[in-house]
């Protein structure tokens, strides 16, 4: 099976354990206010507003109007991602497990494993369990980037050839999560507490934001839901920062060093033990 | 300069000005039989022979074996063997004092884990930082020249450890410290501190221990990164200068076939001159405490002949412009073969008084002089001209580390998202000793990216976002002319999340 691929990083040092390649999946089933790459939240739907847009001409359309990316003339300026009225990029590649399994391979022997992330990467769990089946057979590790929306236990055949998830909470408040997200984490906490169990979480996360997020209920409610497992993951505070952010938070400061350092001594009382601050 | 003009320098220091009238009392000399194809090629540049001086009196690296030094005292130096940590910086603090060098200061300090850590047992963590902090700083302020090396590993030890957070700690220029490493024996932990350190005081380096140990029975890094036996050293160091070569025929094939041969004679028939009169005529092995007392012996000089510019010399062969050593097939065989050439020469010709080395001379990838403009150091390819991609660049350099058993290395600026993740960084570096690498070297190019975390980066903002900073701070790394060119951008992408 083919999926939308938004990018491939060869090279990441900030997805999870070691020097890994990370496999960027187009199309999420929220929309975050803050999310920093918006352009990745929405397949293309060939409107062709981009199309005379671009400055290189990398852009054209087919015969039925499909909007065409050449990637031998674009100079990535991400013009065509700036014009583009709803959260998509006309810079996306079909491909199938052996093409992604290629791609990874060129990385080797400098990487020891794959994180594969989106837009949200469990849209496609069928082909990340292709995937991951080949990617292991390389001596490589497979880890999950997620928003938890979709459940984990409905893929047992998936999890067994993942090797960690990271897990990007965001809020705990059901209405606060829907503010920010214009989705339910009904599944969220489930996934929480399951892939807890399965100790299969490497980090949770949650982007911190004063007056958008709930951080404190959040950190608490995790400690409360997976309090016999906080040795066995990291809880990574990230800082709100506007970069890329469009729409109602483009132009929303950072929370503070003394907010951060708030949140992080609440973290601890709450018995995390691993805590990283970005 | 003239005498005159050292004597009364207002820009020289006290110690400075003793050197340099050395040097011009040492140039009054004409010792050294030096045929007129040889000065040809010296004029124009292609022979430099790094002002070594006209009556060479010492080798130019000398590696002690400080180890025995420990076991067994020092008879000249009066001084016992030493029983306690104290009496052993003390020891070593003396003797590195009495150590000669082309610089007039010692270019190594010994495998310091080696010598310090059987004097750690019984002392605290807290009482042996205390007394390493003191070490550290007395070596930094007294050896006021930069090429100077110690090393440790590749067995994890305390006393890296110890040094590690102290480097961390002070910032310091000197010593340069290597970690050799081996993955196989050094721990992770272990190898993970020391690419954490690097990313805060460009300190240690890391050599790749396999590719190295059998060079000889023992080696130690020196100076810059001289591979070199310890209980010895290198006599001399001249170096190739490729491009002003080059520059001399538009052939390929005069090139290659002609020049090339020709100047690779004249340099070592120069560098044997140079290696007879420090043997034969100097004294140096005949008065010298170090071999008296066994800490080197002659048989443990062999003579490093350097090479620099191999980018530059490619591409002036290319027709196509836009054709580059780095980049293109064409210019990287052609690179290859010039390297063979050059390889081939030393396998093959004799070098005096160079038993450890086979009788011949061996390849050392130069780093560069100040006079040095646009040429690149050994066969680094040109900053600017670096591969998009880390890893090609990292297989690049394997390819044409290989010819070189006496130091050859690359440097890589990371960003400091590395700090948060040093076993990425180990993860690079076991994959660039899988191909084959020699010797890497990071520093952290210190910049906003710092808050990239997890998410996608867009290129275009990290640009507009860092240039401004990432400049600034280059300027206090590697000074700010190498990284004015729109390639930085390039470089500190692929550096960090790319």
């Amino acid at each position: 099976m083919k999926v939308p691929v938004n990018r491939i990083i060869p090279m990441s040092v900030v997805d999870g354990p070691g020097n890994r390649t990370s496999v960027f999946l187009q199309a999420c089933n929220i929309s975050c206010a803050y999310c920093h790459n918006p352009e990745t939240q929405q397949l293309c739907r060939s409107c062709r507003t981009c199309v005379p847009e671009c400055p290189v001409q990398a852009l054209s359309t087919d015969s039925t109007g499909k909007v065409i990316w050449d990637p031998e003339k674009c100079v990535q300026c991400d013009h065509c991602i700036s014009v583009c009225q709803y959260h998509a990029s006309p810079k996306i590649q079909m491909m199938d497990t052996v093409q992604v399994v290629e791609k990874i391979k060129e990385n080797m022997p400098f990487i020891r494993g794959i994180t594969v992330s989106g837009g949200e990467c469990m849209l496609y769990p069928e082909f990340l369990t292709e995937l991951f089946t080949e990617v292991k057979k390389l001596g490589l590790t497979c880890l999950i980037d997620t928003n938890g929306t979709v459940d984990f236990s409905l893929y047992p055949q998936l999890l067994e050839v993942c090797d960690k998830v990271m897990l990007d909470v965001k809020s705990w408040q059901t209405e606060v999560f829907h503010r920010l997200t214009g989705g339910s984490n009904e599944i969220v906490r489930k996934n929480l507490k399951f892939l807890a169990e399965k100790k299969k979480l490497e980090e949770v996360r949650i982007v911190c934001l004063e007056g958008e997020v709930d951080v404190e209920q959040t950190i608490g409610g995790i400690a409360e839901t997976v309090g016999d497992h906080l040795d066995e993951f990291t809880l990574k505070l990230i800082r709100f920062r506007k970069y890329g952010v469009r729409g109602r938070l483009e132009q929303t400061a950072s929370p503070s060093d003394e907010e951060m350092e708030h949140w992080q001594k609440l973290a601890k009382e709450h018995g995390f033990i691993k805590i990283k601050i970005t | 300069m003239s005498v005159i003009d050292i004597v009364t320098s207002k820009s020289l220091t006290y110690e400075q000005k003793v050197v340099s009238l050395a040097h011009a009392a040492e140039d009054t000399l004409d010792v050294l039989n030096i045929p007129e194809k040889t000065k040809h090629y010296m004029e124009i540049g292609a022979i430099c022979n790094l002002n070594e001086g006209n009556g060479p009196y010492r080798p130019r690296y000398i590696m002690p074996d400080y180890e025995k030094a420990v076991k067994q005292g020092c008879v000249f130096l009066q001084l016992d063997p030493p029983k306690n940590l104290d009496e052993l910086l003390n020891f070593l603090m003396i003797l590195y004092r009495h150590v000669p060098s082309i610089t007039s200061y010692p270019v190594f300090l010994g495998e310091l884990d080696k010598l310090i850590e059987p004097f750690l047992e019984g002392v605290s963590d807290e009482e042996a930082e205390k007394k390493l902090r003191l070490f550290l700083i007395y070596l930094d302020r007294t050896i006021t020249d930069s090429f100077c090396h110690a090393n440790l590993g590749p067995e994890e030890s305390r006393t890296g450890r110890i040094l590690f957070k102290l480097e961390k700690e002070l910032q310091n220029a000197v010593p340069n410290l290597t970690l050799k490493y081996d993955k196989d024996i050094t721990p992770d932990d272990f190898a993970e501190q020391a690419l954490y350190t690097s990313l805060f005081c460009a300190n240690p380096a890391i050599c790749n221990d396999k590719a190295h140990k059998n060079t000889y029975d023992r080696y130690g890094i020196s100076s810059c990164y001289n591979i070199l036996p310890i209980g010895g050293g290198s006599y001399t160091l001249s170096r190739i200068v490729l491009p002003k070569l080059a520059w001399q025929t538009k052939s390929r094939e005069e090139f290659l076939h002609v020049l090339l041969p020709e100047c690779l004679k004249c340099m070592a028939d120069y560098m044997n001159e140079r290696i007879k009169f420090i043997v034969e005529r100097s004294n140096f092995f005949e008065s010298s405490f170090l071999v008296r007392e066994g800490l080197i012996s002659r048989d443990h000089f062999l003579a490093m002949f350097g090479v620099v510019g191999l980018a530059e010399a490619a591409n002036w062969f290319m027709e196509d412009k836009t054709k580059k050593y780095g980049h293109d097939a064409e210019a990287d065989q052609l690179a290859d073969e010039i390297m063979t050439v050059i390889s081939d020469f030393t396998k093959e010709y004799p070098a005096l008084y160079s038993e450890i080395a086979g009788g011949h001379f061996l390849l050392h990838a130069q780093v560069g002089i100040d006079s040095d403009i646009g040429i690149t150091s050994g066969v680094r390819i040109p900053v600017g001209d670096e591969p998009d991609s880390m890893y090609d660049h990292l297989k690049h350099s394997g390819r044409f580390q290989r010819f070189f058993p006496t130091g050859v290395a690359d440097i890589f600026a990371f960003d400091v998202t590395g700090r948060d993740n040093p076993g990425a960084v180990l993860d690079i570096v076991k994959g660039a000793f899988d191909v084959e690498d020699k010797y890497i070297s990071f520093y952290a190019s210190d910049s906003d990216l710092v808050r990239i975390t997890g998410y996608l980066v867009k290129r275009s903002e990290i640009e507009k976002y860092d240039r401004g900073e990432a400049v600034l701070q280059n300027t206090t790394q590697l000074g700010a002319s190498t990284y004015k060119s729109a390639h930085l951008a390039d470089r500190k992408v692929r550096s960090g999340l790319s």
